[in-house]
């Protein structure tokens, strides 16, 4: 098999497994509970809160543990809502989000607050003069991810978080694609929240965190015991947060072997398919982009049907393209960046990572240029164009 | 959603594909939802009846795996039978036909339906100039 979707989810480093693997059976002790075997489980919980601190250049005690990216995107745009709803109404976003982000918003319009929705150019780099002169007397939150999941452009989130500060507005990044990617601190982005999610980045799933600067009031999304200083209720996920600590203690050690190596092998991809396939698109941003996404369009044939030929082949990509995310709607994230909507169809979305070889470019490389010219020839639109 | 081993099947290898030189009858039809196409192409003789048959089918399609497999399916069901029969083909025959879609796919289907019509109908309204 060949896996090439790690922006939808990567393997849980073995590494990482074998620490987690101590709190299911032996230490499953509650941490909040008194008894010695939940103290320890207390302790290792913050050593693992410390190790992601440290990822991202935080102190500890802004680091909040959740159930994954969602949630924190969830909790800091809510949060934040209900926190300042008698400041103002208004929200700024862009039109690229997380459906985590978006859909946050939806619902929140719903309630009566107002979100603007930021356009990018056909990089996908948001329009920044446009937040500017979006920003009003009631805006109180903009939220920008840092690098978009599709295309992998990473938006200037500082020039963004300077503007926000100096309109005294809270500033939420979702950096789901980006934490574990590429070095990040806090400090230098100067957000005042961040979202990040375990399993992008060989962690275990269903565990993330919220990084809260210290002093942001934002409110509680999940009302239940005292964990987490209480504000954010639920029982420990104890394995999920030792193997978060454990997936950024490797990520802050391996991060730049694994970009030279990433990076390489996405630019031989890239090339390749240029090379062998005629009327091909890159999107996103040629250089303000993650090293692991490839993100193209395939003019001419649809992107669904690329994908389930290599699934055939034990090929393993996405799409952001209509009919697998069960819409028929192309990805958002192409056509806000002005992409037609009959070239948006034909997108497909390879995103590298760690366990990736050599030889696996090498088979796409061999297979999919076939598998073009197969659905080409039976495209109308192939035809009329020649 | 999943489509079933049969769709897979025709989608990976569809029969009929490709199109037919000076066509007796050619359909083209768009689904507005998707922004899909197909085109059929038909080619008509007569049976010993002497009853217009569709002698010749093929199609092309630009669209999903559904789009393709539906395409397929309906060239060989209706290959060989009379206008009169290949008429009646729906695209509930070519859904039953592949054992079902994701509900978010039947659109797809319908794209069959209307490509065979229109075919036929392109067949039907050339005869009837070449009559006048
Ligand atoms: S999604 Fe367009 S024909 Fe299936």
């Amino acid at each position: 098999m060949i896996y090439m979707d790690y922006n939808a989810t990567t393997p849980t480093d073995p590494r990482v497994l074998e620490v987690m693997s101590k709190y299911f059976y032996e230490k499953f002790g509650n941490p909040s509970s008194i008894y010695e075997i939940a103290r320890e489980n207390r302790k290792e919980i913050e050593r693992a809160r410390e190790k992601v601190a440290e990822l991202i250049e935080a102190d500890s005690d802004e680091i909040f543990f959740t159930s994954g990216g969602t949630e924190s995107d969830n909790w800091a745009i809510i949060g934040t809502s209900f926190a300042l709803k008698n400041k103002g109404n208004h929200i700024i976003t862009s039109q690229i989000e997380h459906h985590a982000v978006l859909n946050t918003c939806k619902f929140l319009s719903k309630l009566g607050f107002e979100i603007t929705y930021v356009p990018v150019d056909k990089y996908g780099i948001v329009d920044i003069d446009f937040i500017k002169k979006a920003i009003k007397r009631e805006t109180i939150l903009i939220t920008i991810m840092h690098a978009n999941n599709e295309i992998g452009t990473i938006e200037p989130i500082e020039e963004i978080s300077k503007i926000a500060k100096e309109n005294n507005i809270l500033f939420h990044t979702d950096c789901v694609q980006t934490v574990g990617k590429i070095p990040i601190s806090v400090k230098k982005l100067g957000v005042d929240m961040l979202s990040l999610s375990g399993h992008k980045f060989y962690g275990p799933k269903g565990i993330g965190a919220l990084y809260l600067k210290k002093g942001v009031k934002i409110e509680t999304l999940i009302h239940g015991g005292e964990q987490e200083r209480g504000r954010r209720g639920g029982t420990y996920n104890v394995p999920g947060i030792v193997g978060l600590g454990k997936a950024a203690e490797i990520a802050k050690q391996e991060m730049f072997e694994e970009e030279k190596n990433i990076r390489y092998l996405r630019d031989k991809l890239e090339k390749g398919i240029v090379e062998k396939i005629p009327e091909i698109m890159i999107n996103g941003h040629p250089e303000n982009r993650l090293y692991n996404t490839l993100n193209l369009c395939v003019k001419y044939v649809e992107g669904e049907s690329i994908l389930l030929h290599l699934d055939f082949e034990k090929i393993y990509a996405s799409s952001g393209s209509a009919c697998t995310s069960g819409s028929l709607e192309p990805s958002h994230v192409l056509l806000a960046c002005g992409i037609p909507h009959e070239i948006a169809h034909g997108s497909l979305r390879f995103s590298l990572g760690k366990y990736n070889k050599e030889e696996d470019v090498d088979k796409v490389l061999e297979i999919l240029p076939k598998i073009v010219e197969k659905l080409r020839k039976i495209s109308p639109f192939w035809r009329e164009k020649k | 959603m999943d489509y079933t081993e049969k769709v897979l099947e025709y989608f990976r290898n569809p029969k009929n594909m490709g199109r037919i030189e000076n066509p007796d009858g050619v359909g083209k039809v768009g689904n507005p939802i998707c922004g899909d196409v197909m085109w059929i192409y038909i080619k008509v003789g007569k049976n010993e009846n002497g009853e217009d048959i569709i002698e010749d089918i093929k199609f092309e399609t630009f669209g999903c795996a559904a789009a393709i497999a539906t395409s397929s399916v309906v060239t060989e069901l209706a290959k060989g039978k009379t206008l009169k029969e290949a008429e009646k083909i729906s695209n509930k025959d070519v859904v039953e036909f592949l054992g079902g879609l994701p509900p978010i796919k039947k659109h797809c289907s319908l794209l069959a339906e209307e490509g065979l019509q229109s075919a036929i109908n392109d067949y039907r309204s050339k005869k009837n100039e070449r009559n006048r």
